[in-house]
Parts: structure tokens; sequence; C-alpha cells
């Protein structure tokens, strides 16, 4: 391969000129920053401008009750919409997913009726015309899951001991990977989905006829892409040949996925780094200054604030807010020992700066202890301001990700283009425990949900028979769950494929079928009483066990106490394990999550009182959060009980919400300029009032 | 030897640099009326801990504390000073940053015991944080029930060793706030030459609550909280103090 392409002039070849391979291309070019904030740019007189815009919209949205408009007659595809602008003349970057900003566009293939509900909720009608033709003549994801869910598995369901599971709704989690429309153009990336079609085998078995049928779609999804960006006037076939280009290819790319999938997670993937590539060829040729790739940058960040779903207000009670995760992964480390942070990464988290704090995009630092120390202490700054910068663990994460990986939603790691992911909602470990006790009958529903086995009947709760039970109860929980998560993703598949976010990965996907669970914390401190101090079952007249009363002390989670914390651990395991033992559809391979970080009241609610002394109706901890209060020896000693946690139980992520008051976490600097810090974080002259250098050290 | 400890806890960012175990013992001489850990002023009671104990604490989750280090509060760690002195002692050998958080009202040049523990406490002590509650004798005596003579010696005495310290002072309206004693607290802390920094408090009313919980009636009822700007204006006197003598 000739490097034919005017977009790759200056560039190192590697093994990404052979083939599809953004590491290698990563690898060979990108350049390491180890300099500090002060290269930035403010933003300018047309980013100014288009902001005060976005944010008049967004107040025009509030006042309309948090929906400004929405599509009720064109079914969202890739091409669907013809372009949409804010200002034309002032956009650097451009595109939306309809015909104008803020509209939330029709999108049924999910389901028909959670698209009726999501605009009806909203004061709005799907036309009928359209809910016709999907309820007679073309089935939804939504409608093949309830063809084939069991009895059982709606009971299931509708008890809340499975919850969330993304049978109305988009699944998500699914990140393209967007960087190859700007390296390779769209053209090179039909050209080699033709040639994985042309190579499939020939006989014509189940696996091989779908595999052929969803490269043709992929193609055909790739297609619609160069017709929409032709929409803007950009021609996309070929690689991009600048920042600008690189930037607006790359968003075209995400774009082409948010107007075909209304995911629960939509995220972009890691990019900072990519795009810095052509930055600094750009800087370096004088093709663009650093104040025009700043203004880049912030254009295409503010477009990704305006992504927008059409959702239900119980989907957004579930998910806490209108999330649509729109999360970049930032920074992390080489296998080789380089880090990754250019001054691109730095330009991303400056949009904070340039257009003020926000949610989304979920700018997501992957932390390492070796990241250049310049750069940890503008993310410290940026953190202190804003409150908007998310951190994960790449240390951890590198050891099974590698050096390519991002984060989907809030901790989903995969490998870019190489890894997707069955996003699979949660168990209810806390209710599984309920029904250990209650020999399958639901606590709050009074049905018999799980399998009846004899309930325990003893006055005063026995760990060894708790925990015996409590096994064979969270044995039938992970083979009922996991099945229902086979049935939702071949459906998903069948009626509601990610064709162009497909068609941005490999050819052979490694899937992950991640599983989560909930009420973690809940279940290890219920056990810790049982086995510590002394429970008592309070049954109602039929002999349900509703209440608990404990009488004595015992370890709680989070207090860095190995007596509980191993509880935690174990239960994690034992659930992976039986997890492990079912079959996962498409070869997927099964991981565990801990992360409900915003549905932990909603799951609480549908669960009855548990014997650590919660009572029925209250929230469990987020993710695997000790329960609120019961950590009473500090930050360190909670953390430390979290990080008990085997993550390679739980690959698909831990979450621990943490909030602190801002006085907890050090002195507050206006006051206490004097103070010890002063001498590591003020250079000279940086502090306005008085410091102790200028009080004392003036005359030593 | 066990100590005798009232909690320990294990994010403390306040006191000290970096983050940092905190320890707080049991037990203290003086009676600060704004005193916002009442439950500590006795000897009894709490939880015995070995230094064996503590240290396993720390070494457990040591990574969190690698800019930090112990902090010993309380109470009045040197109520308790050979289980202090051990705890530092240990610390130290394992390279552990120790700092004490002391009033130094315990301190007593003429008791030869004393003088001599306390020598060999401060080989083991990296940075004193020492809270002078009044430079004023007789208001002193007021707000703690007793003299500051010791108190200003021991400042001296981290003087005289070549002892890091740091000096906090609480402001509270009406008692510590009058502008000659800043400038007086100011002008002795001018006279130490191993002051680092100075740390201004603002009195707050957080630990009203621990005294209903003991069944004490609240001092300071009535006395409204710091504000910051007050603080800060309070500061500048105690730097002003500072300077002046610095400046001769």
């Amino acid at each position: 391969m000739n490097n034919v392409y005017e977009g790759w002039a200056g560039f190192e070849q590697g093994t990404w000129v052979r083939e599809i391979n953004l590491r290698s291309f990563i690898n060979h070019n990108y350049t390491p920053y180890d300099g500090d904030e002060s290269f930035l740019e403010g933003p300018t007189e047309d980013t100014n401008e288009l902001w005060n815009m976005v944010l008049d919209l967004f107040k025009k949205e509030r006042e309309h009750g948090g929906v400004l408009d929405m599509d009720t007659k064109v079914i969202s595809t890739i091409t669907s919409h013809g372009p949409g602008y804010l200002d034309k003349t002032k956009e650097k970057i451009v595109g939306f997913q309809t015909d104008k900003p803020l509209k939330r566009a029709l999108m049924p293939y999910g389901g028909i009726r959670m698209a009726e509900k999501a605009c009806s909720d909203n004061g709005y009608t799907v036309d009928p015309e359209i809910s016709e033709f999907f309820k007679t003549h073309r089935k939804t994801h939504n409608a093949g899951v309830f063809d084939v869910y069991t009895p059982e598995m709606r009971a299931c369901r509708s008890s809340h001991i499975i919850t969330g599971l993304p049978d109305a709704y988009g699944r998500g989690r699914i990140i393209g990977d967007y960087r190859r429309v700007a390296l390779y153009g769209v053209d090179r990336l039909i050209e080699d989905k033709e040639e994985q079609k042309r190579t499939t085998r020939s006989t014509m078995y189940e696996e091989i006829i779908r595999d052929r049928e969803e490269l043709s779609e992929q193609i055909r999804a790739l297609k619609q892409l160069k017709e929409m960006a032709m929409s803007y006037g950009f021609d996309i076939s070929l690689p991009a040949r600048n920042t600008q280009e690189a930037i607006q290819w790359l968003y075209f790319g995400y774009l082409g996925a948010i107007k075909e999938q209304n995911g629960a997670a939509m995220s972009l993937g890691r990019t900072a780094t990519f795009l810095d590539i052509y930055a600094e060829r750009d800087l370096a040729n004088g093709t663009f200054t650093e104040e025009q790739i700043q203004e880049m940058v912030d254009h295409f960040i503010m477009k990704l604030r305006l992504v927008k779903f059409a959702r239900t207000p119980e989907y957004n009670e579930l998910f806490s807010g209108d999330p649509q995760w729109v999360t970049e992964s930032l920074a992390g480390m080489l296998v080789d020992g380089r880090h990754l942070v250019t001054k691109m990464t730095y330009r991303y988290i400056h949009t904070l700066e340039n257009l003020g704090p926000a949610p989304e995009p979920n700018l997501t630092v992957l932390w390492s202890t070796r990241l250049p120390e310049n750069f940890k202490r503008y993310c410290a700054k940026i953190s202190i301001e804003t409150s908007s910068l998310q951190y994960e663990n790449d240390d951890m994460m590198r050891i099974t990700r590698g050096d390519d990986y991002a984060i989907a939603c809030c901790v989903s790691s995969m490998k870019i283009g190489k890894e997707m992911q069955f996003f699979g909602a949660r168990a209810n470990l806390a209710k599984c425990l309920l029904y250990a006790i209650n020999g399958g009958v639901d606590e709050v529903s009074r049905k018999q949900v799980g399998p009846e086995f004899t309930p325990i009947k003893s006055e005063y709760l026995d760990y060894d028979e708790v925990m015996h039970k409590y096994d064979a109860m969270m044995q039938w929980l992970a083979e009922v769950y996991v099945n229902t998560l086979n049935v939702i993703h071949y459906m998903h598949d069948k009626y509601c494929y990610e064709k162009l976010q497909m068609a941005l990965h490999d050819k052979n996907v490694k899937r992950w079928f991640a599983t989560g669970v909930a009420g973690l914390s809940v279940v290890a401190d219920s056990l810790s009483a049982i086995k510590y101090a002394k429970v008592k079952v309070i049954r109602d007249e039929t002999g349900l066990a509703v209440d608990y009363e404990v009488e004595g002390d015992f370890p709680k989670y989070g207090n860095d106490d190995d007596r509980v914390d191993s509880i935690a651990r174990d239960i994690v395991h034992i659930f992976m394990e039986h997890i492990r033992k079912n079959h996962t559809y498409r070869q997927s391979i099964p991981t565990t999550s801990i992360l409900t970080i915003t549905s932990n009241v909603v799951y609480g609610k549908a669960t009855g009182s548990t014997p650590d002394g919660r009572k029925g109706g209250e929230a469990f901890a987020p993710g695997a959060n000790p329960m609120h209060r019961r950590d009473t020896h500090g930050a360190v000693a909670s953390l430390a009980s979290v990080s008990k946690l085997s993550f390679l139980d739980a690959q698909d992520g831990i979450s621990n919400t943490f909030s602190i008051i801002p006085g907890a976490l050090g002195k507050d600097d206006r006051i206490f300029s004097g103070d010890l810090d002063v001498d590591a974080c003020c250079a000279p002259g940086a502090c306005v009032s008085p410091t102790l250098f200028e009080g004392l050290d003036d005359t030593n | 030897m066990k100590g005798i400890i009232q909690q320990i806890e294990s994010f403390g960012t306040l006191d000290g640099p970096g983050i940092r175990l905190v320890v707080f013992f049991r037990g203290c001489p003086l009676r600060c009326l704004y005193c916002h850990n009442p439950e500590t002023w006795h000897g009894n009671g709490g939880e015995e801990k070995s230094v064996e104990e503590i240290l396993a604490i720390y070494n457990k989750n040591k990574a969190f504390y690698s800019k930090g280090g112990i902090t010993a509060t309380g109470g009045e760690p040197m109520v308790q000073i050979d289980f202090l002195t051990e705890l530092f002692e240990k610390a130290k050998k394992s390279g552990i940053h120790t700092c004490l958080d002391t009033s130094g009202a315990v301190f007593n040049r003429n008791n030869a015991e004393i003088f001599k523990k306390t020598e060999k406490l401060l080989q083991f002590t990296d940075l004193v944080m020492l809270d002078i509650k009044h430079i004023d004798p007789e208001k002193h005596l007021a707000l703690t029930g007793k003299s500051n003579k010791n108190i200003l010696d021991f400042a001296k005495f981290l003087s005289e060793k070549g002892v890091p310290t740091t000096v906090r002072h609480v402001i509270v309206p009406k008692i510590t706030d009058g502008e000659e004693d800043l400038l007086n607290l100011g002008r002795f802390i001018g006279g130490l030459k191993t002051v680092k920094s100075l740390d201004v408090l603002a009195y707050h009313t957080l630990g009203v609550h621990k005294y209903e919980n003991l069944g004490l009636p609240y001092p300071l009822e009535g006395t409204p909280q710091t504000s910051k700007e007050k603080a800060i204006r309070a500061k500048e006197i105690i730097l002003r103090g500072i300077y002046e003598v610095r400046k001769k």
C-alpha cells in the first residue's frame, strides 16, 4: 500500500497503513505533551455567540417542560433528515440529529410503544400511520422479546428482581470507532467490509447467514453516512486532510450512530489523542493556529452537548435525569510506558472553561499514577472549578483492556472497534436474599416468583442456613437473568441492529455479556448482621417474613473491616460463578458490574425490609457504595472496603459514588494561604492574599 | 503498651500535610470553652489500641498516605506521652511522617521526667501543630482553665530544638479576637525560629451536638460562628505582629 492519500502526508507509516488499525496509527504518530495549560486559548467571538444561542435554546427547552420539539412523522435514519444548523456562518463543526437543534428524533425500532409514550408524555402524538405500520407490518425489538419471554421471566421483571432491562429501549453501550472515518475515509472502510463479506465461509449455516446479512447492513450504513455528510457539503469518501476535517469526519461518524440509535449510552470513545496528531501537523505546517484549533474543539464539544433523545419520564427516573452518556475517555498510558496526554487532551478539558461546566460529554480521565504532573494539576484545578470530570483507574483496566480502550456509559471498558457489549441492566441481590428467606415468594407482591423452596421458619436467622438457601437462590436468579438477556440481545440484533456502529468495528468482535448487580452493600451488611449480631424475623399472619429486628452490633461494610468486606467480595464471586455456568448468546463472555449510580433509589423502592435493618422502600446505596452513614471511619476506610472487591469478578466496572464537602478535602486557600501546602503550590507571587512568605521568610 | 484511643479517622486532610491517618487520643488537661471534641476530655473509656494495631491500619492503606502520614490529636496526645512516643518512634522507623497536634499544656521544664520524655518524643516528631489558645495569661486561664505559661514555654522549646511548627489559633468572637491580643500573639510567634506556617481557624459550632449527647451545658451558648472574612482579618493582624518583630 502506497501513501496515496493526501490526508496521510507526513504521517509515519506502520501496520495501520495495511490494515484498519488505529492503535498502530496513534503509536507511530502522536506527540506526548508534558507541559502545562498555558498554551490554551480562550473562546472566540463566534464560539461565544454560538454558545449563547445554545444557552438560549436550553432555556426554552426547560420552559417547555424539558422537551423543545419532537419529530412525530419522520423515522430517524442516518439520512432521514436534511442538514441542520445553529448559525451556518459561524459553526466550524456542523451536524444535528434532526433538521434543527434539540428536536428529538423518532426511533421506533426498539419498541413502538416506548416511542409513542415518549411522545405522548411530552404532549406529542406519533403519526398514526407510523404507529400502525410498526404494530402491523414491521416488528420491533420490544415485540420480539415479548414473543419469547417465559412466564417466569415476566414475573421476575414485574417483581423487580431483575430491573432496567433493555427490552423496550435501545441497549446502547456500543462504541463505534469513529476515528476510522477520519483516518481512512469511508470508501476504504467499505472496501474493508466488502472484503470481509467476500471471505465468509460459503456453507450457509445460521451464523454465516447472519454475518453476511449484517455485513451488508454495515456497508449500506457506511454508504448512507457518506450521503448524510454530503448533505452538509462534505465528501467523506477519502481521509481527512486537516484538523477541521478530522473532527468533522469523526463527528459525522458519531452523528450517524445517534441518528440511527437511541441507546442507553451512546459513548464517543477515545478521540482526543488521535485528533492531536492532525493538530500537531497543522500547527507545524501553519495550516491553523492554536486559537482556530481550540475553536473547532469548542464547536465539536458544543455539538456533543446538544445530543438528545426522546425518552419517557420513567426512563429518566431510572437513570435520574436525561443522560446520553456521551463519554470521551482521556489520557491513560500506553503499554510501552509513554503517557497519552497530548495538547488535545488539554483542549477537550479546556472546553469546560471556554463553554462552562457541563455533565455532557462525560469527560473521563483514565487516571494513572504515572500521568505527567502538570496534567494531574490541571485536572485537579478543573475538577475543583467545574466538578465535571470523571476519573477511572487506567492502571487497573490497562491490564486486561490494553491501551486503546474506552469507557461506554460510566464505567464499562472495551477495546475500541474490537469489543462491544450486550448491556444487561442488573439483578437485585438484596431482593434475592429475601427470596431465599421466604422460599421464592416476593415480599412486596406476595407472589411466588422464585422456585418454591422451603422458607426459613426459625425466629432468629442462622448464617449457615441463610447462606445455603441464598446460594441456591442466586443460582436460580443467575440462570433466569442470563436467559432473559439472551432473548433481549437476540432480538436487538434482529430488529434494532446497530449497523453503523458495528460497521466501525473489526470483523471478529469480542462480545461482553454485561450483567450487573444491585444492593451489594445491603446484602453484605445483612449477612454480617446475621453472622455477628442476632436478627429476629418479623412475620405477618401468613408467615411471610416482612421485617427484621437486629439485636446487637455488627461489622458494617465500608469500614475496612475484613469480617464483612470478605462477605461482599464472596457474594460477587459466587454470583459471578453462577452467571458463568450459563449459556450466553453469541459466544459472549460474561462479566458483571456493580454500578447502580443513579437507579439505586428505584431498586430500593421495590424491595422490602432487609436483615441489616434497612426498612422496606428505602434506597440502596449506589453501586458498590457502603450504605449511607454506616461508614464511620472516614473515606480511606470506606474506599478500602470497596477496593477489596475483585475486579476480575466485576470486569464491567465497580463504582463508588463519593461526595465530600470542599472544606473536608483541605483548607480553603482564600483564608489559609499561609498553610503548609503553600510551600508546594504557590510559586512566588502566585498568591494574592498575604502569605507567610511575605510575613516570615523575608527576613530569614 | 496500649493507648486509650477515642477514634481513628482514615481520611484526615486538615491536620497536617497530605492525607493522614488521624488518631484521637483520650484525655486532656484543658477545658477550652469552644472545645469541639468534649468526648475526649476524660482518660477513661474509648478503645485500647496497641501501636502495632494502629500501624497495621496505616499500612493496610498506605498507598493513600504517600504524601501524608500519621497525626496524633485528641484530646491531648501528650497526656499519654509514653504510648505516643512509642507510636511515633515505630512510625519513623517505617518512614512515616509524624505530626503532633497539641496544646503543649502537658509540658513542664521544671519536671525532669516530663522534660526528658518530651525531648525524646520530639526526636520522632516531624511536625508540631501547636494550638495557642490565647496569648494573654489571664484570658487564657478564663478560656481553658489553665495558665499558658508552660504552653508558651513549649513553643520556645520547639524553637530551641528546631522542630518545624505550625501555630494554630482559633478566632472566637469577643474572646480571642481582640486586636491587641492578636498583635501580641504575632509578636510572640515572630520571636520563634521554627514556625513554618500559621493556621487561623474560624470558630464553628459543629461540636455543639456532642455536648447535648454528653449531657453537658454548652459554655459558648449564643456565641456566633466566626466568618471567613473575620478570620482573614485576624490572620493579617497576627502577621503584622510577626512582621514587626522580624523586621527588627
